[in-house]
């Protein structure tokens, strides 16, 4: 049983989660992420280790709603406690000094981005960040980036903050101004590969953190398995980070929609039990 | 006079195949006291039992059926609990036929005696009358041994040696312990609370379990030795294996490991109600023969597909899964596809699998198995429609734990080289089951953690390696 020592709302669809689980708060590194269970019939979802607290013993992750089990999430309160949470899982950022890096994220891939940006801003890069939202209030943690990044840039789709825009019409700017050492996008597939796509054209090395479906979160189970330069990897073994350029993503977009019917089912009925509570 | 003996084996009641594909309930619903006695008479007592010989851990079977027969059902759990601590998960999906029962004297001439059936009903009645096994603990030695893995092998050297007196702690990576028994092999073949009792029993006698610890990640190899005396890595075969052709990581094609897990560990079977979803179609086919296409084919019929079809490359007499539950799966309406073997799989405009591209095999040379190998016929492809596909074509050694513990030295597949006693090329360090032999048996598991249970006791006490 894993504790909730503190829930903070960041905007209608985002909650942070601060969890007591010390021996994974010592461990974990940038990029790698846990996989919880909420409770006994619940299923097992990944989710990013933002950030820990070696002293508190505690790890810190932001959740999205976009489903049941992430909903359901969302109703839990400070004082309650996770079933299952299993990690540090997936493999490390590699870390190194490479120059100019530039962090792309899309909604809540801020916070999984984080840690990645930290890590090597204290490595001794100039790190610059572009989050992409759908609107201002779907903006998550500018000002954390801000307390540390070379510059932090904003896009939101219709224009309530920021540029109105893509993240990728953006970074488009930022290649024709500077030289870039590296990208790293964490996001939404379809935002990844079309940052992907850019950046392979201007020839700029590129990492992208995949988001494929999982279970055990240990090579056991394959469902996380994607393509990358013609090869199946496991997702959870041997990523989450791939290189971006060699990603085939339309089979990640693809998969990700495996059980598109049976979610909806699953939300749908659980919305239903909610209203019915009230 | 001599009494007149059955020839034939009393039949164990199953329940019928037309009901139970519509629920997950045990199949074979085990002796009753009376069918128990009954089957018990047919054993001859031989004065050299050659039973004993075909059973990995030497069960002193004709003892136990002895006191079967006469009715001390206590005394004859207390002979199989000497050298088997996991009667009701043995007696249930031990391969018996190719083991104790092969060789049983009786089979010379009529049936073999159900030993595994003999064996289950003596563990069921024990639970029947809500009754715990009394074992007798070693004062404490002081000294601490990490499991990792809780799986048959782990299991069984956890009990072993915190009945020597050692305090042992398991790490179980998923949030159930039971590796297989409990993630792999569905409830209608072996019931979870069969486990679940086997493992209560573990923790009445003080051992601790730590579900969620993957080792490798959250803690090393060489971290626990900062923390324990020794370490014994159960591992099991985790990692599924696939046929690398074209198509194969299209929606719909799932690997056995992740197509049970759901059902078994994640109770999708139960969806909604449970969160984790499954689907399945009308029409599955699984790829393999073992007891893991079984399994699956099996499962897939309970989740309502109108067809489920076993795909396998050679015969019907290669086929390795035990013949009980090839008989099972056959009766269930499972039908067998046999001398083909897919060569790609074609997906529809979502990336779902619709057809397997199939070619016809005829049997050649024998292999180095033995069987005979098969070849693929020129020309003979044709596709296949299907909505789901299982590939159950065997698992292999996850490499968490090796690549994180660099002295530790594995064979070419991954596996663990460890001697007889489980002892591994690092002091201190044990190892057992499928992670050192590759997919095998529940049995040979338990073997080898009574041996490395040995071997570990020594080490702990003595200090010495080797
Ligand atoms: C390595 C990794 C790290 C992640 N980190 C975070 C994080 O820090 N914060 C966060 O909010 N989310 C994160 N995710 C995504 C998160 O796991 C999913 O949002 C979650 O599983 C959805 O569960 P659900 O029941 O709420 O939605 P569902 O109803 O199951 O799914 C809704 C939709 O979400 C998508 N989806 C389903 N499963 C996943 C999945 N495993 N990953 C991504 N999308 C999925 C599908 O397109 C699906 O249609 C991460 C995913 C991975 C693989
Ligand atoms: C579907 C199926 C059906 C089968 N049917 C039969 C049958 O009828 N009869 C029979 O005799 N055998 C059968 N087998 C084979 C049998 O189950 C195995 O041989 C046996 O379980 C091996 O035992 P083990 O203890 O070595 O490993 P496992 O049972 O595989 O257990 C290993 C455990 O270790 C854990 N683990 C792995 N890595 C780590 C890590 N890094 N950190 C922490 N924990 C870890 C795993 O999660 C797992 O719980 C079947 C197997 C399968 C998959
Ligand atoms: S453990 Fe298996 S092989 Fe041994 S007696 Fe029992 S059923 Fe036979
Ligand atoms: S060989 Fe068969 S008949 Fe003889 S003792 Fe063993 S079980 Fe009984
Ligand atoms: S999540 Fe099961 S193998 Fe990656």
């Amino acid at each position: 049983m894993y504790r909730i020592v503190k829930k903070e709302k960041m905007n209608e669809a985002v909650n942070k989660f601060v969890i007591e689980a010390p021996l994974i708060a010592r461990k974990r590194k940038p990029g790698q992420f846990i996989i919880l269970r909420l409770h006994e019939k619940g299923e097992r979802i990944p989710i990013t280790i933002a950030d820990s607290d070696i002293e508190k013993g505690t790890i810190t992750i932001y959740v999205q709603k976009i489903g049941k089990t992430t909903y359901e999430f969302g109703s839990f309160k400070e004082g309650d406690y996770i079933l299952d949470v299993s990690g540090p899982l997936g493999n490390p950022t590699p870390i190194e000094k490479k120059g100019n890096i530039y962090c792309i994220a899309g909604g809540v891939g801020a916070a999984e981005i984080y840690p990645i940006a930290k890590a090597y801003k204290e490595e001794g890069n100039n790190v610059y960040v572009i989050i992409g939202a759908r609107n201002k209030e779907l903006v998550i943690m500018e000002k954390e980036f801000k307390s540390f990044a070379d510059g932090v840039y904003i896009t939101t789709d219709d224009g309530s903050y920021g540029r109105k825009g893509f993240v990728s019409d953006e970074l488009l700017e930022h290649i024709n101004n500077r030289k870039i050492d590296e990208v790293i996008a964490v996001g939404p597939a379809i935002m990844m590969k079309v940052i992907s796509e850019l950046t392979l054209k201007y020839k700029i090395p590129t990492l992208c953190s995949l988001n494929a479906i999982m279970i055990d979160g240990t090579g056991m189970c394959g469902v996380c398995r994607v393509e990358v330069d013609g090869i199946t990897k496991y997702a959870c073994v041997d990523g989450p980070e791939f290189d971006a350029h060699k990603v085939n993503f339309d089979l990640l977009m693809k998969r990700l929609k495996s059980y598109l019917d049976e979610e909806r089912i699953s939300l749908e009925q659980y919305k239903h039990m909610i209203g019915e509570r009230r | 006079m001599a009494k007149k003996i059955r020839k034939t084996r009393v039949e164990m009641p199953k329940q019928n195949p037309k009901g139970r594909i519509k629920n997950y309930n045990e199949v074979a619903l085990g002796f009753s006291e009376e069918k128990a006695i009954e089957e018990a008479e047919r054993c001859i007592q031989c004065p050299d039992p050659t039973c004993i010989k075909g059973c990995p851990v030497e069960i002193n079977i004709k003892g136990f059926i002895k006191k079967i027969q006469e009715k001390d059902y206590e005394g004859a759990l207390s002979v199989i609990r000497i050298t088997n601590l996991l009667p009701g998960i043995c007696g249930r999906v031990c391969p018996q036929e190719e083991q104790c029962e092969e060789v049983c004297i009786m089979g010379k001439r009529f049936e073999p005696v159900a030993i595994g059936r003999l064996e289950r009903f003596v563990a069921d009645f024990e639970v029947g009358q809500g009754k715990k096994p009394e074992i007798k603990l070693q004062p404490s030695t002081g000294k601490k041994v990490a499991v990792v893995g809780s799986g048959p092998a782990g299991l069984t050297v956890a009990s072993e040696l915190a009945q020597k007196g050692h305090k042992v702690v398991i790490f179980e990576a998923l949030h159930k312990p039971g590796g297989v028994l409990i993630y792999g092999i569905p409830e209608f073949r072996l019931p979870k609370k069969v486990v679940e009792q086997e493992i209560e029993n573990l923790k009445a006698i003080g051992v601790e379990i730590r579900l969620n610890h993957v080792i490798g990640k959250i803690l090393t190899v060489n971290e626990l030795l900062e923390d324990f005396d020794a370490v014994f890595l159960g591992l099991g075969a985790g990692l599924p294996a696939f046929m690398k052709i074209p198509g194969e990581n299209l929606i719909g094609i799932y690997s056995a490991n992740e197509f049970l897990t759901r059902i078994n560990l994640m109770k999708a079977y139960l969806f909604p109600e449970y969160d984790t979803p499954i689907k399945v179609g009308k029409k599955v086919a699984v790829i393999g023969a073992g007891n893991v296409a079984m399994d699956a084919v099996r499962s897939s019929l309970r989740l309502g597909a109108e067809e489920a079809h076993i795909i396998y490359r050679r015969s019907r007499k290669e086929m390795p899964a035990r013949l009980e539950e090839i008989e099972n799966a056959e009766e269930e309406g499972v039908i067998f596809d046999l001398l083909v073997n897919p060569i790609e799989y074609i997906g529809d405009e979502n990336g779902r699998v619709k057809a397997i591209k199939l070619i016809k095999m005829e049997l050649g040379e024998p292999d180095d198995s033995g069987r005979r190998r098969p070849v693929p016929i020129k020309g003979s492809e044709y596709l296949f429609n299907v909505d789901t596909v299982v590939v159950a074509i065997g698992q292999k050694a996850n490499p968490l734990v090796t690549s994180t513990t660099p002295d530790l030295q594995t064979n070419k597949w991954g596996n663990i080289k460890a001697d007889e006693y489980g002892r591994t090329s690092k002091k201190g360090v044990f190892a057992g089951g499928d992670i050192v032999t590759g997919a095998a048996t529940v049995i040979l598991a338990m073997g080898a953690g009574r041996k490395s249970a040995v071997a570990i006791d020594e080490y702990l006490r003595t200090g010495k390696w080797k």
